[in-house]
């Protein structure tokens, strides 16, 4: 199963690379929407991956009894997920506002450089 | 002690604070009461110095690594303290005559103090590394005050230059203590002196001694460092007679003089100091006769100088050492004078060109008798210090033990040079007709011409009286670095010696020279031509082709396009990962649980994957967005599968939130448009798929490793014990690593407050123009 | 979107989601939830009840800009963390906990305040994001 969640992984982080190398703004969001949860998906699969026994004590023990899926990754995504919508939400209306300004959503007529050099 | 160091540096703070009122019209001599608090206070260990009763004080800074801020006050160093403060009192005054009204006194004041608190911590350091630090704070403080007409592009470009040069130097600095430090185990100058003999010893002397040099010689304007001098001309007068003759630009020869007993009387040491020193008086006492403004020429006769005190420091006798230990006072009583003489000149007639000036005794007399004092004083004419000095380098020389004759000659002839330029500078402007339009020159005000004509007369009187410095300064300096003081009788009048005639001969030489020639702008053209040989030229040619380097480099690399920015990267960490996991992985397979797959995991699996593929192959953009939250949902479906609740909750709300915020904006996002090639989405799809592949290797690497779960096992272990729950994830939320969670909210605060701004706040001007 | 159903339900379902928000909230130390899913949870019931009856009227019925959310529930969390330090000369963050369990809460303790802290900010955040765009786009 592991293998499989790797390749997945891997598809997702192939998949975002290809939208963020796209000329369109629009689809370097997607890409980075879908490289955030693949990096996600990563950080989960690496502290493996435990089916049925969530990180929480049962009712009337105070410990542990049995295996339980390791909480730390879990911590770290949880907020992770939660950064990335200010993220993204942040990265939407700049491109939102750029395009406002500059009537383009082809990045490479966004180019200043030239200018700069004046 | 160290509030006597700090002063300067208060007084700047509280300049910051009330800097406009406190320096304003009425109270414009009230920061001169700094300088001279502080020179009454170092006048009054006059008396325990000259008794050879030397003053150590030690506050602890860093201990651990020998780095404390401990202090000497011994003759070098009471000399240099009484310099600073004493010109410093004058140069103080005179500015507030010299800069009245301007509108950022307060601020050239607090350079100026913060110059003369390093300058003065400098010269009392023990330890090489808190001299290194106020060493560069005078190099800092400098920059400030070169570039203090800050509208003035070449004031800038010179002041780079200089703390370039000297910054430089005092890296080297850092890097000889630092040597110096290991080889014997301590910082303090005092505590190497006992292993004199084990340090010169040392295979990294010379490395060592090479260091010191270059520190020395960047700061004193040494050959071939010595262009930074000239261009820091640009700044205000007082800056340039504090700084740049009376006091920082000697910081190299104080370091030279403190460290001789040391490291010197090696032939490495010596035949340096005295080639390069010799090197130095002479080129620029040359480069000074061909200058036509008042200041270059003052500039290179003052490295001419520094050149001399080297090279005596070189000679490294006995004679040699007093006449350095004089020539430093004698050059600063001077030198100061011909600076101010000069800011008057250029503050009341406008112009600094002495083939223009002349006559001006009509209208500033006492400038003019300034004038006049120094030019005597710098020929070396009795009955001045200043023949007092000249008659003491002839010493040196003559007496040295090698080539005597033609070090004597060398030095004849510096100093010919150095007293021509002396009367081109001090007398010229002011004999002969007063040209007409220097006749409304106004007569300067009494802060402007008193301190000039002080220090020239200070200079004649310590000429007639030289037992006044003979006991008090002199002989503690010889003291503070080894030297026995007793036969050290300073004197006018030493009767007819062969001495006396080669003093005879520079006067003479020097009166013939100044009437056989005239400065002119001609001869000035013909010397400057000569500059595109020299160090400066060669140095600005670097930096052209440095920055023409820079500017192809950030256009290759730094191109603005974020694509490439990205395949660059990725191609890298592809080349750098791909070359170590190429020995094959270490991951097998385990088929046996793809048996234990469920029907669900393949579904959505399934559905993950059509997910991601419609994203790349959308034509629309709606469709994307959809299969964008279709990714979402699955990956939130795979979180419940394997353990993690609070995870599928959060991924699922999330994912809600970012599709309606997509549907908002997203008729206002600009339509997909197809623009790139056929060629170019195959390879980038090559690119991601590479990328892709290695992150699966990747993953799958780090899977076939062991697991360490010791942290994850505290918090399993301790979550109710210690925090009473239940929930793991989210005690480490909120309890364990609380403080990380307060971050992130905040974060994510900010990030709201970017978008409100975004939307919310006013177009700039710009932007309403495009519309 | 505002169909008369969805406007009916959203008023009923405004309150039920608050409620489970709440819930979720509270229950965070021993089952799954927490501060970030019950704000998120909130966000999407306000959301919800934006989109079936319009922005103006969800804005009357919160009364004050959901901007402010950020700072108060900032300052919630923070004084969570810092009650320890001013009140009972303990480091920064110290969980502090009653002796007696409550029901239904369980202990109550810092932590839960500190939960509550992020539940309001992050409700604040959500909601200043997806309110500001839908009123500019």
């Amino acid at each position: 199963m592991e293998f499989l969640l790797a390749i997945i992984t891997g598809l997702l982080y192939a998949a975002g690379l290809y939208m963020m190398l796209r000329r369109s703004l629009v689809k370097l969001i997607i890409g980075l929407i879908i490289i955030s949860n693949g990096a996600n998906l990563l950080i989960f699969l690496l502290g493996r991956i435990t089916k049925g026994h969530p990180p929480i004590i049962p009712g009337d023990s105070k410990i542990f009894t049995e295996i339980y899926a390791d909480p730390v990754p879990q911590a770290l995504i949880l907020t992770a997920i939660v950064i990335s919508f200010g993220l993204q939400s942040f990265a939407i209306i700049l491109i939102k506002r750029a395009y406002q300004v500059v009537k383009t959503d082809d990045l490479d007529e966004m180019n200043t450089i030239e200018e700069d050099y004046k | 002690m160290l509030i006597a160091i700090l002063t300067g540096f208060l007084f700047a703070i509280l300049l910051f604070f009330g800097g406009k009122k406190l320096v304003n019209h009425k109270l414009a001599l009230l920061p001169t009461l700094i300088p001279l608090g502080l020179f009454v206070y170092f006048v009054r260990f006059i008396g325990e110095v000259s008794n050879k009763e030397f003053i150590h004080k030690t506050y602890e800074w860093i201990p651990s690594l020998g780095v404390n801020l401990s202090f000497t006050l011994d003759g070098l160093s009471l000399l240099f303290s009484l310099l600073i403060t004493g010109i410093g009192t004058l140069v103080f005054a005179y500015t507030s005559s010299y800069l009245k009204g301007h509108e950022y006194l307060d601020r050239f004041y607090g350079y100026l103090s913060i110059f003369m608190g390093a300058m003065l911590g400098l010269v009392l350091s023990d330890n090489l590394i808190s001299l290194f630090v106020f060493w560069e704070l005078t190099s800092i403080s400098s920059f400030f005050l070169i570039g203090f007409n800050n509208t003035s592009e070449a004031s800038r470009k010179s002041a780079l230059t200089a703390l370039g040069i000297t910054g430089i130097g005092g890296l080297l600095l850092l890097g000889g203590g630092i040597v110096l430090g290991n080889i014997s185990g301590t910082y303090s100058i005092t505590e190497m002196l006992a292993q004199k003999d084990f340090i010169q010893g040392h295979e990294h002397y010379i490395l060592a001694a090479c260091l010191i040099f270059g520190a020395a010689f960047t700061k004193s304007a040494q050959f071939p460092f010595h262009f930074w001098l000239p261009g820091a001309m640009k700044a205000p007068t007082p800056v340039s007679t504090y700084l740049h003759s009376a006091t920082m630009v000697k910081a190299g020869v104080y370091l030279l003089f403190r460290m001789s007993p040391l490291m010197g009387s090696t032939s490495f040491w010596n035949n340096t100091l005295l080639i390069v020193g010799l090197i130095t008086m002479v080129y620029s006492a040359f480069h000074s006769i061909f200058r036509t403004d008042m200041k270059g020429i003052l500039a290179y006769t003052t490295i001419s100088a520094l050149g001399i005190l080297v090279f005596l420091i070189g000679l490294g006798a006995h004679e040699s050492y007093l006449a350095a230990a004089v020539f430093i006072i004698v050059h600063a009583l001077y030198k100061a004078t011909f600076f101010m003489m000069t800011g008057v000149v250029d503050h009341q007639a406008k112009t600094r060109n002495v083939t223009e000036l002349s006559g001006l005794r009509k209208v500033m007399l006492p400038v003019a008798i300034a004038g006049l004092l120094a030019a005597i004083s710098n020929a070396g004419i009795p009955p001045s210090v200043g023949f007092i000095g000249k008659d003491l380098i002839y010493e040196g020389t003559f007496h040295f033990e090698h080539s005597a004759i033609l070090l004597t000659a060398f030095a004849i002839l510096t100093n010919v040079f150095i007293s021509y330029a002396g009367y081109v500078a001090g007398i010229k402007p002011f004999i002969g007709k007063l040209p007409e339009k220097f006749e409304k020159v106004k007569f300067p005000s009494f802060f402007l011409w008193f301190p000039p004509v002080l220090l020239g007369t200070l200079g004649f009187i310590i000429g007639l009286f030289p037992v006044l410095i003979e006991k008090s300064l002199v002989k503690p300096i010889l003291w503070s670095i080894g030297e026995d003081a007793a036969e050290v009788h300073l004197k006018l009048w030493h009767g007819i010696t062969p001495i006396l005639g080669l003093s005879l001969l520079t006067i003479a030489s020097g009166i013939i020279l100044y009437f056989v020639l005239k400065p002119s702008a001609k001869k000035e053209a013909f010397i400057t031509k000569f500059e595109a040989l020299s160090p400066k030229s060669i140095l600005e040619n670097f930096n052209r082709a440095f920055s023409k380097f820079s500017v192809l480099w950030t256009r290759i690399f730094q191109n603005g396009y974020l694509r490439n920015y990205v395949s660059v990267i990725i191609l890298f960490l592809i080349a750098l990962m791909g070359y170590t996991l190429v020995d094959g992985t270490t991951y097998k397979i385990d088929y046996a649980s793809f048996a234990r797959l469920t029907v669900y995991e393949v579904v959505i699996l399934t559905i993950l994957i059509l997910a991601i593929g419609l994203i790349v192959f959308a034509k629309s953009r709606l469709a994307a967005v959809v299969a964008t939250g279709i990714m979402g949902y699955s990956i939130c479906l795979l979180f419940v599968f394997y353990s993690a609740p609070d995870l599928a909750m959060t991924q699922f709300a999330i994912d809600t939130l970012t599709v309606i915020l997509f549907v908002l904006v997203l008729y206002k996002l600009p339509k997909y448009l197809k623009l790139s090639d056929y060629k170019m989405r195959i390879r980038d799809g090559i690119l991601s798929i590479a990328f892709g592949g290695l992150i699966s290797i990747l993953a799958l690497e780090v899977l076939a490793q062991p697991v360490n779960s010791e942290i994850s096992d505290f918090y399993a272990k301790n979550s109710y014990l210690l925090a009473h729950g239940k929930n793991v994830v989210n005690v480490i939320l909120v309890d364990f690593r609380g403080a990380d969670t307060m971050v992130e909210i905040s974060v994510l605060a900010i990030s709201a407050i970017g978008v409100f701004g975004l939307l919310k706040l006013r177009l700039k001007s710009v932007e309403r123009y495009q519309k | 979107m505002k169909t008369l159903i969805l406007r009916t339900a959203s008023n009923y379902l405004l309150p039920i989601l608050l409620l489970i928000s709440i819930f979720i909230l509270l229950r965070g130390h021993y089952l799954p939830g927490g501060g970030f899913v019950g704000g998120l949870i909130a966000s999407i019931a306000f959301v919800l009840h934006a989109f079936a009856n319009g922005l103006k009227n969800t804005k009357r019925l919160l009364k004050f800009h959901p901007g402010y959310l950020m700072p108060v529930g900032l300052a919630v969390s923070f004084l969570s963390g810092v009650l320890p330090v001013i009140g009972f000369d303990e480091p920064f963050m110290t969980g502090l906990w009653m002796h007696d369990a409550i029901p239904v809460l369980g202990k109550l303790g810092t932590a839960l305040f500190f939960d509550i802290g992020v539940y309001i900010v992050v409700q604040g955040v959500t909601l200043t994001i997806i309110f500001t765009i839908s009123e500019s786009a």
